[in-house]
């Protein structure tokens, strides 16, 4: 066993974690809210890594004003997308729900071929390029830098959940919808501001990933993995959601550096098939109890 | 105009076509289903078969997600297990259709029941989930059992034929295609008028209530994932003989989300809205490629724009069905119906 | 003395910490009706899904037609006989009126997927015969007839629980457990409804074991009442018997007595 090599691609495999934390987050949010799956989450994730191209390539603004602008654009998305097709399908079947946000997903990708052509991009760089060795461990600088951003802005967010008001209306409404409104919280204000903020952290990490990975309009399909740690985790878990993220990014790294990279896929769909049939609600998640 | 009908016996009562103007119009339907090869183009020809196969594979989803309720994203797996299986019983045992069909639509009954095991444990969409997992591992032995399936390069279908009578042609698969797809409707009517359909409702409205009164959640479950993956099996068996190729691509994932999308734009858990659905889906491509063409010397870059606008409208589609008209066209068709009913004397 | 077809033994259910119901024991007559009552959180849901097979007691036997169904789950149950109406209507609501009544027939059809999908022969004979049957023995009596082909999602509530009512008799019960039938109804509904019941007792010979509220009903059609409070069984007997019951009136009405009632509610005096 190569332990330096194990050890390195553990390392990368955390950090991109991170960032899968980082999304999944997002993630978690959106489903605690509105108790909607949002399978385009990708695709958010995509078109926001195109508004900081555009941003910051096209328009040639600096990197520093064009990821901000671009997270903000992101969240934006998720806010219209919230008012406009998901808040009239509150109450219908679940299939239909996600079916919407697949149609949606299909929407958004068509969309970003149209506007900025099929082929693969690449970023302008923002990240510092040299190398960073740990010893003799190297670690891409990219996904490194990528990886401690991540952790700072879920730091945010967790300290925001916990002691802000928007944060406590967020939690009052994931548990008791009914109530939160008596209490006179804003329902409706709360579903989008769930889906704002989700959608930003989700922006976040995809300009993060993207200046990595390049991008293209089918750089959504990672949201796959997302699903992955999501299910693991919990889908009402954010507890879950971090420890699911550095999981499931650890493992996916570790079976494509091992075994090559088709077998991330089947990496993380095995793991998925233990989670569901072990403990389908994933490790933190709530069992949902169904009433006569 | 139709006003009430004068039934006067149970069995009247529970016959699928109940007057005489039903039996007059499914008369003409039959006639011209029978006539339309003998008069269509090649290009429509080829559209009617594709039709067909999409109504037998969109009915047998409905009868999973439409009819009993369970979620299920493994569809196109399905009809890729019934195509290799039609294909390798043909080749390597020479048997005709007569036989690969059902044979494949058994086998591909056999997988889905194995799928549809966690949906006694999970539903919703930890059931997409596990039937998306279940999907993903039948890609991957498609790609990988190189003795079986050829692999990525797919398996030719050298013998086409039932009963001695080589098909290869449109108009000889037409008319498989079609009685097919009609006895797979009946079939789907007639479980209606039964237990069973019964049985599969009582499931996806009230599970629990069903399992008091006596239905079988095991049993019936297991039956509906079968019944429903026997009808994808045999789509796609017939989709082999079609195009006398399978490959691990002419089933990705994309085609279980085409065909949850027919049966919702089509109306689920009707008996129209399945045929609706899927041809409708099946023909919007394909007039977009038209427009294409048409709008091809104004706008020289129409080409490239119809690969993202077949995807947007594709969306477009299921959101905006689900946003103004949740109960598909079967609905829009009856909402017609109504209004011409009483449409002299309405203002 | 008329013979016991479902009888209770020393039923003891906690959850948790809570206990529901307390060393409850006693008979169901056959033929009859039995009405258990008793003050809210008295236990008698529990005590219904206990019999029913949805609870599992910790202690104590349940007996049916002389056999121990205690371990039998709910749709065993069923099939042996014992059918259940639900307090909130569980009523399948994508089928109309009278699928929904052919679904409590379901366990006693034998309709196979090959021939339900051709619909020939078999099928078709069993269909009609159910059919047949549903339409004089249960549409026909309970006077829903007008509304058979309608979803039910569009009935009123008290058609409904009318249609629940009928579900429950597709079943072909000997024992029928009705857990408050006439709940939210109006007063010419509940009459309805209090006719249908007498009527399915006297004509059919269907067991009744209702739990009810309305002491009106109770005491007019009633042949036997058990009292519940605080998960013990506290009177039974004869309508008549339990009315004028000290124990009963003080579980109702409270005793009058002060003391009585802090010891009750475990309160120190404030005042000596």
């Amino acid at each position: 066993m190569d332990w330096p090599f194990f050890i390195e691609s553990s390392i990368a495999g955390v950090a991109t974690g991170a960032l899968y934390s980082l999304v999944a987050l997002g993630f978690v949010i959106i489903y605690k809210a509105t108790k909607v799956i949002n399978f385009a989450i990708g695709e958010i994730m995509m078109l926001s890594a195109y508004l900081f191209l555009t941003f910051a390539g096209t328009f040639g603004w600096h990197p520093f004003v064009a990821l901000p602008l671009a997270v903000i654009g992101g969240g934006l998305l998720g806010g219209i997308i919230e008012k406009t097709i998901i808040r009239p399908m509150l109450g219908e079947p679940p299939i239909s729900v996600i079916m919407v946000t697949i149609g949606l997903s299909n929407i958004l990708v068509g969309s970003a071929q149209v506007l900025w052509g099929g082929g693969p991009r690449v970023l302008p760089s923002f990240l510092p390029k040299q190398p960073i060795f740990i010893g003799d461990l190297y670690i891409s600088s990219k996904l490194a830098y990528s990886a401690l951003i991540a952790v700072c802005i879920l730091a945010c967010y967790l300290i925001y959940f916990r002691f802000s008001r928007g944060g406590v209306a967020l939690r009052a409404t994931a548990s008791d919808q009914a109530a939160s409104f008596s209490m006179g919280i804003s329902v409706p204000k709360v579903f989008n501001f769930a889906w704002i903020f989700g959608c930003m952290a989700a922006a976040l990490a995809g300009v993060l990933v993207s200046a990595s990975g390049g991008l293209s309009p089918y750089s959504g399909g990672m949201a796959l993995s997302i699903l992955v740690v999501v299910i693991f985790g919990g889908l009402d878990s954010i507890a879950g959601a971090l420890i699911g993220g550095l999981f499931v990014g650890w493992i996916e790294t570790l079976a494509g550096a091992l075994w090559g990279g088709e077998y991330k896929m089947l990496a993380i769909f095995t793991l998925l098939t233990f989670v569901l049939v072990l403990k389908p609600h994933g490790l933190f998640g709530t069992k949902e109890i169904e009433r006569l | 105009m139709r006003i009430g009908d004068a039934v006067s016996t149970y069995r009247g009562d529970e016959t699928i076509f109940r007057t005489q103007t039903q039996k007059i119009w499914m008369g003409i339907l039959v006639i011209a289903l029978i006539l339309f090869p003998f008069i269509s183009s090649p290009y429509m020809l080829f559209l009617g078969c594709m039709v067909g196969i999409a109504v037998i594979s969109a009915t047998g989803l409905n009868i999973l997600v439409g009819l009993t309720g369970q979620i299920s994203l493994g569809h196109g797996g399905f009809m890729g297990v019934g195509a290799y299986s039609a294909v390798w019983l043909a080749d390597t045992f020479g048997m005709s259709l007569a036989l690969t069909l059902p044979l494949a639509g058994i086998m591909t009954a056999l997988v889905g029941m194995v799928v549809g095991l966690p949906s006694l444990r999970v539903k919703g969409l930890y059931l997409a989930i596990a039937t998306m997992a279940a999907s993903v591992i039948l890609h991957f032995i498609f790609v990988h059992w190189e003795s079986v399936t050829g692999g990525n390069r797919g398996f030719n279908l050298q013998n086409a034929a039932i009963f001695n009578i080589k098909l290869d042609s449109d108009f000889r698969m037409y008319f498989i295609i079609i009685p097919l797809a009609v006895l797979a409707v009946l079939g789907t009517r007639n479980l209606l008028r039964t237990r069973i359909g019964r049985a599969f409702i009582a499931i996806r409205d009230r599970d629990i209530s069903a399992e008091v009164l006596g239905v079988n959640l095991l049993k019936y479950k297991l039956m509906s994932f079968g019944l429903s993956s026997f009808y994808a099996g045999c789509a796609g068996a017939l989709w082999a003989y079609f195009f006398k190729i399978v490959t691990p691509e002419s089933f990705p994932f994309e085609t279980s989300i085409f065909y949850l999308a027919a049966i919702i734009v089509g109306g689920m858990g009707t008996v129209l809205g399945p045929i609706l659905g899927a041809a409708f889906m099946t023909l919007v491509p394909e007039m977009l490629k038209l427009m294409t063409e048409l709008v091809g010397p104004i706008l020289p870059n129409a080409q490239v724009l119809l690969s993202p606008v077949k995807g947007m409208v594709f969306g477009l589609l299921i959101v905006g069905f689900l946003l103004f008209e949740p109960h598909g066209l079967c609905e829009l068709w009856r909402r017609i119906q109504r209004f011409f009913r009483i449409w002299p004397f309405k203002t | 003395m008329t013979d016991t077809i479902l009888e209770l033994e020393g039923i003891t259910l906690s959850f948790g910490g809570l206990t529901a119901l307390s060393d409850v024991s006693f008979k169901v007559p056959k033929g009859k009706i039995t009405t258990i009552v008793g003050p809210n959180g008295a236990g008698k849901t529990s005590l219904f899904n206990s019999i029913s097979g949805f609870y599992k007691p910790q202690a104590g036997k349940i007996y049916f037609k002389g056999k121990d169904i205690s371990r039998l789950n709910p749709p065993a149950r069923a099939k042996l006989g014992l059918a259940r109406s639900f307090q909130n209507i569980a009523l399948f609501r994508g089928m109309t009126v009278i699928d929904n009544i052919k679904l409590g027939a379901h366990s006693h059809l034998k309709t196979g997927l090959l021939s339900a999908l051709f619909y020939m022969g078999k099928a078709r004979k069993e269909e009609m015969a159910l059919r047949e049957k549903v339409e004089t023995k249960i549409i026909d009596f309970l006077e829903i007839d007008h509304i058979r082909n309608l979803p039910v999602a569009s009935l009123a509530y008290g058609l409904q629980k009318r249609i629940e009512l009928a579900r429950a008799l597709a079943i072909e019960p000997q024992v029928l457990l009705l857990d408050e039938p006439v709940a939210g109804m109006n007063r010419e509904e509940k009459e309805d409804m209090a006719r249908f019941i007498i009527d399915l007792n006297r004509e059919w010979g269907v067991t009744i074991l209702m739990v009810e509220h309305d002491m009106g009903m109770v005491m007019d059609i009633s042949d036997k009442v058990v009292v519940l409070n605080f998960g013990r069984l506290i009177a039974k007997g004869s309508a008549e018997d339990v009315k004028n019951d000290p124990e009963v009136i003080k579980a109702y009405l409270g005793s009058g007595n002060v003391s009585d009632l802090r010891q009750r509610l475990g309160v120190e005096t404030i005042e000596g």
